[in-house]
């Protein structure tokens, strides 16, 4: 019998920073994912802001766990050749007498450890941030404040656990759990798995994975927020990150840098029944303009190159992490909303931490390499460097996305670390990420696809089985899979 | 390690657009020039356009795309003072029209004395006309699926709904009938086809395809893939008529909404722009802000027909000759 000594329901980068964070220990880890590849959750489709810790409610846990997380992400983001840029933020108002407002959620900061936050007035404003609304009198600055590209966290975090010596098993869906008297027996659509201890990080479907261990009293109810991203050529509309005043439910909505250089809108925040619904909207669209150009008047609806929506896992207002004493063994890391992102890397820690509580004994690994080789953009390289890359291998100077300058031996790396799909090559490379959208390189796409991982065209997918692109090959009618 | 080589005339583009203006700055007496193409063929565009229609106004003949091409890489490649270089990308150009290409292996600078860029264009999508709903796979820009079929011998779907019916999109109902695919409808949202007339009766009524003029999608369905679509009749306001909606069952939504000059370039060079046209703010055919710098084809603005892109091209090859004479 092949016992772990943990497993990880679930890929997000919740399931991946502990993935992590455990190898390096002496352990036999694995980790289960339904989707086709990771990051395919809510960990794919959210503003990527890594939060400096303002906007919490005093006391929480992931207050405690965001400014924690803000602290590691940049050393991590460090071994694992991620981009991590620190941008700092603006909350900002338009009414003097909400000041009182703006000096409370500084204190509330500042208890939880935030540094460096400061009040700014309109002039300081008018300086650093010229297309801001000139309705605008102040803000807090929160200089701490970054952006990620949350995706490529995610890969950079499982790369690296799987070098240190975890099993990565995407397109493994748990459908059954059963407690025995030493082990937690693991049924998944790609077989059966034995561990000693079990870490749900279903995120959405949290509450399900809690269930089968027969835990009742945990729901997740999903919220949507709607995302716009705006063209590469509005880089520079804004130096930070503008935030509105919180409601009690959202941070409201922002316009948002992203680390690969587009201006981004959003979110929205609407609770809704569906799990999968993905949808926007047109009331969506509507309110996020509405409310981005009241903070950046400049901003236009023709600005707009491509949207998506993302469904935060709300169960109560803070996160839920412990260990299920009912069911020993398990720890759940549910409700994990945002900032999700930001505290992940603590999150990570304080399982750690909880297992040890629980007698999972933790042996440092002497091998532990805590470093992944970055991947090469060559969109990220100053020109004369990407000359150097091309000369070292030739096939980087064979172009195949050219809205986002992305090279064959790009597609092929991507590939190699992992990715089955088109959205996986979209998400490690942005080839199809930019003004047209894979009009043109696809085809191109597919057929390195193929070659590399010796694939009929009729089995490439978007984003897993059913999403195929190809109905059929030309008249030849028993290919067809639909 | 910046060896920058001078050249004549370089020209961006090896479609219909660059082998005029090659033929042409030749024949004006230019010796010197560098034709740079992306792709791993000469044509553009073409290539992919396998249906008859091409040629009526400039051979006086009815060709296909490939044919029509066919005419004058053949003449280009006869003709040794013309290189031409394939795969070679370009993706810096600077005001003094110094420009960096990327081919498999290397990295070049070269200094255009004079420069054609005859670029082409590339499809709006779905997202600047910004159809709410789910983005599974099966949502295709027509050019896409136009390549996908006719280069790569697959067929992307089989129940399909096209928006939009200028040409493309028309040409592409045709297309799919073709192949056995069930075209479920063309959606057009103005009061009449944006396309041909003689390609709405040939591509559409010859087949019984329907045609629903003054209706727009209102949300695309589905998780994986395509699954439906609503659709509803709009007023001369573009604005939902109340009580008209239904759904299309469908696995594919073409989306063919029209054409946007590819200029990325000359706007890095700093050519003063037409923002809303994405073009260069010009005078007279084929000119720009920056001198002996010139745009052409469907880079310059969209053209109907190619044989206007010929045309066209053409004198931007003669600008240029004459550019280089007078220089100093
Ligand atoms: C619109 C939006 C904006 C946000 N912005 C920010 C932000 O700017 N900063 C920030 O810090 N946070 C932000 N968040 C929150 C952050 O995205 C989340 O907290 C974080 O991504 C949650 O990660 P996760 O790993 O818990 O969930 P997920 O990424 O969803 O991972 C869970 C995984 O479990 C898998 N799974 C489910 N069931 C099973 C099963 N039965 N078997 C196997 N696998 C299964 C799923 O497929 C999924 O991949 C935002 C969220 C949203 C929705
Ligand atoms: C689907 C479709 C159907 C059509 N049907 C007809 C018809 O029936 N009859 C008719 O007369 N016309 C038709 N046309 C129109 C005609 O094909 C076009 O007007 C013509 O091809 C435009 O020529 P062009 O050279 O400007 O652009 P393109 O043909 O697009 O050529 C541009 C070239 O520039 C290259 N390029 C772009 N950027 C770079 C760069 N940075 N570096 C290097 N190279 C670059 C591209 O790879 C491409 O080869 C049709 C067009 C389409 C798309």
């Amino acid at each position: 019998m092949n016992l772990q000594d943990v497993i990880i329901i679930g890929g997000g980068v919740i399931g991946a920073a502990m993935a992590r964070e455990l190898s390096r220990y002496n352990l036999k880890i694995a980790l289960l994912e339904k989707e086709a590849e990771l990051a395919f959750g809510i960990s794919k489709s959210n503003s990527g802001i890594i939060h400096p810790g303002t906007q919490n409610p005093p006391f929480s846990l992931k207050g405690r766990l965001c400014v924690q997380g803000n602290q590691l992400m940049r050393g991590l983001a460090r071994e694992l050749g991620v981009d991590f840029k620190e941008v700092g933020e603006l909350i900002v108002i338009f009414q003097e007498k909400e000041k009182a407002r703006l000096f409370s959620i500084q204190q509330e900061a500042e208890a939880l450890g935030v540094s460096g936050l400061q009040i700014v007035d309109r002039l300081w404003l008018k300086q650093h941030e010229p297309n801001l609304s000139p309705d605008i009198v102040a803000a807090l600055y929160a200089p701490t404040a970054g952006i990620i590209s949350p995706y490529r966290l995610v890969y950079g975090l499982a790369e690296n656990a799987m070098k240190n010596g975890v099993g990565i098993y995407t397109s493994h869906k748990v459908t059954a759990i059963i407690r025995s008297a030493d082990y937690f027996e693991i049924q998944s659509t790609g077989g059966i798995f034995r561990s000693r201890y079990l870490i749900n990080a279903a995120g959405l479907w949290g509450d399900k994975i809690a269930n089968m261990v027969g835990i009742q009293d945990m729901v997740i109810k999903p919220r949507k927020g709607e995302e716009y991203l705006l063209d590469k050529k509005r880089e520079h509309l804004t130096n930070h990150l503008i935030f509105p005043l919180p409601t009690p439910t959202s941070k409201g909505i922002i316009v948002i840098k992203t680390s690969d250089g587009n201006p981004m809108i959003g979110p929205t925040a609407q609770d809704c029944e569906d799990k999968e619904d993905l949808a926007t909207t047109d009331q969506g669209l509507n309110q996020v303009l509405a409310s981005a150009r009241k903070l950046v008047p400049a901003i236009s609806r023709r600005d707009i190159i491509a949207y998506f929506a993302g469904l935060r896992a709300v169960a109560g207002d803070d996160f839920i992490i412990r260990h299920e004493n009912q069911c020993p063994g398990l720890i759940n890391v549910v409700g994990i909303q945002s900032p999700g992102l930001t505290a992940a890397p603590a999150i990570a820690l304080m399982v750690v931490e909880i297992l040890r509580q629980q007698g999972l004994g933790l042996q440092p690994k002497p091998c532990f390499c805590k470093h992944r080789e970055p991947f090469t953009h060559l969109f990220a390289l100053p020109l004369a460097k990407v000359n150097k890359v091309i000369q070292q291998n030739a096939a980087y100077g064979d172009i195949v996305c050219r809205c986002e300058m992305i090279s064959a031996q790009e597609i092929r790396e991507a590939v190699k670390q992992g990715a089955r799909t088109l959205d996986g090559i979209k998400f490690r490379t942005r080839a199809q990420a930019g003004r047209c959208h894979g009009g043109f390189c696809t085809t191109r796409i597919m057929k390195i696809m193929a070659e590399e991982l010796n694939l009929p065209f009729s089995e490439i997918t978007k984003r897993g089985p059913g999403s195929e692109i190809i109905k059929t090959t030309r008249g030849n009618e028993k290919n067809d899979s639909a | 390690m910046k060896k920058m080589i001078a050249r004549d005339l370089v020209i961006v583009g090896g479609g219909p657009a660059g082998l005029a203006a090659a033929l042409t700055a030749y024949e004006a007496g230019v010796k010197d020039i560098l034709l740079l193409e992306r792709d791993q063929y000469l044509g553009g565009i073409l290539n992919q356009c396998i249906h008859p229609g091409f040629g009526l106004q400039y051979f006086k003949e009815e060709l296909t795309g490939p044919q029509y091409a066919e005419r004058f890489i053949e003449k280009i490649m006869g003709i040794k003072e013309i290189e031409i270089s394939l795969k070679s990308l370009v993706v810096h150009l600077t005001k003094k029209k110094e420009l960096t290409y990327i081919k498999p292996g290397t990295m070049q600078t070269v200094a255009a004395k004079t420069l054609i860029m005859g670029t082409g264009c590339r499809e709006r999508t779905r997202e600047m006309i910004r159809i709410p709903g789910t983005r599974p796979a099966g949502i295709f820009p027509a050019g896409l699926a136009q390549k996908l079929i006719n280069i790569e011998g697959l067929l992307p779907g089989r129940e399909v709904v096209i928006i939009g019916s200028g040409d493309i999109g028309l040409i592409m109902a045709r297309r799919f009938t073709l192949e056995g695919a069930h075209v479920k409808a063309v959606i057009e949202i103005q009061k009449e086809s944006r396309g041909l007339i003689r390609n709405v009766a040939q591509c559409l009524d010859d087949f019984n395809l329907p045609l629903y003029l003054q209706h727009k999608i209102l949300k695309i369905h589905g998780k994986d893939r395509v699954e439906k679509v609503t659709v509803a009749e709009v007023d001369d306001e573009f604005q939902e008529i109340s009580g008209t909606r239904f759904e299309l069952a469908c696995d594919t939504v073409l989306v063919s909404v029209g054409l946007i000059p590819e200029n990325e370039l000359i706007e890095m060079a700093g050519v003063v722009m037409d923002e809303k046209t994405n073009t260069p703010e010009s005078g007279e055919l084929n000119t720009t802000s920056i001198p002996g710098l010139w745009v052409c084809g469907n880079a310059y603005k969209i053209y109907d027909v190619v044989d206007g892109v010929t045309r066209d091209s053409a004198q931007a090859g003669k600008l240029a000759a004459e550019y280089l004479r007078n220089l100093p």
